[in-house]
């Protein structure tokens, strides 16, 4: 009883997360920030659905080993995706002169130009 | 001999075990496959990963991995709480320098990795030396703030558990 309780509570927490997510990225105006929202949010959405994902397998005598793995592959994954975002977004459309010194004696990785063969 | 067949051998016990869940059954078929997988992805990868990464100590690398999963329910709190009653005028967005005294491309990696996980800031960019990161945080009054609490937080940790 109490388990079921505490498994729906964190479909209710996931749901909820999940939809932050989705009113940020309608909110927010400029990309950067809107990459904010949604990285963010869906962590602990994902995360709170796997764990009741993982309960309920507890629950009927699983062991949750998948749970953990898509845990581990979206701790990994999802820094990656909003890396090569925020890479696309300077590279398009973002002037050099609105970003700070990199304070080192090069430029940041994407306005250096490819180095020669 | 052995070296050259297993570049990671880390890697490879750790591709093994993941096949391994991943099928979610012990049968002589996945075993062969996970030993394949294991042989196969470490020599493949090996031109672009040279060198094997140093631990000082792996007790802390799980403390500090707690200490990130602890983080990120907060951070994801904090990010909800400025997207749903934070009038979008307000929110002060600010790009930010974090200069690298890490060396270490793991464990840079590892620190790229955490910021973009935690409170409201993300990896954007990184320095062609690699001696800093551009990092962007959705609401930083004080910038300067920030950079130091990262320095703090998560690199100071880092330089102890890697070389």
């Amino acid at each position: 009883m109490i388990w079921d309780l505490l498994i729906a509570a964190l479909l209710v927490i996931s749901g909820l997360f999940g939809l932050i997510g989705a009113f940020g990225l309608l909110k927010l105006r400029a990309p950067m920030q809107r990459l904010h929202a949604p990285t963010k949010a869906t962590t602990v959405g994902v995360g709170a659905a796997l764990l009741a994902s993982a309960g309920t397998a507890v629950l009927v005598g699983d062991a949750p080993w998948q749970e953990a793995m898509v845990a581990v592959f979206l701790f990994l994954t999802a820094p990656l995706t909003a890396l090569y975002l925020a890479k696309a977004h300077l590279h398009g459309t973002v002037d050099r002169k609105g970003l700070p010194p990199t304070g080192t004696g090069s430029d940041w990785a994407g306005f250096t130009p490819p180095p020669q063969e | 001999m052995m070296r050259r067949l297993y570049p990671h051998p880390y890697l490879s016990l750790l591709l093994v075990m993941v096949w391994l869940l991943l099928v979610n059954r012990l049968a002589l078929g996945s075993l062969v496959m996970a030993a394949f997988l294991a042989t196969v992805i470490p020599l493949l990868t090996s031109a672009y990963w040279p060198a094997r990464p140093r631990l000082q100590s792996p007790m802390r690398l799980v403390a500090y991995v707690a200490l990130v999963v602890w983080d990120i329910i907060l951070a994801n709190i904090q990010v909800a709480v400025i997207v749903l009653f934070k009038p979008a005028d307000q929110i002060r967005s600010a790009w930010i320098t974090v200069p690298l005294d890490l060396t270490s491309p793991e464990a840079i990696t590892l620190l790229a990795g955490t910021i973009t996980m935690t409170p409201g800031t993300i990896t954007a960019d990184f320095s062609a030396d690699g001696q800093a990161l551009l990092i962007h945080a959705l609401h930083a009054p004080d910038p300067d703030a920030v950079r130091d609490d990262i320095k703090a937080r998560y690199e100071d940790r880092l330089k102890r558990i890697f070389i």
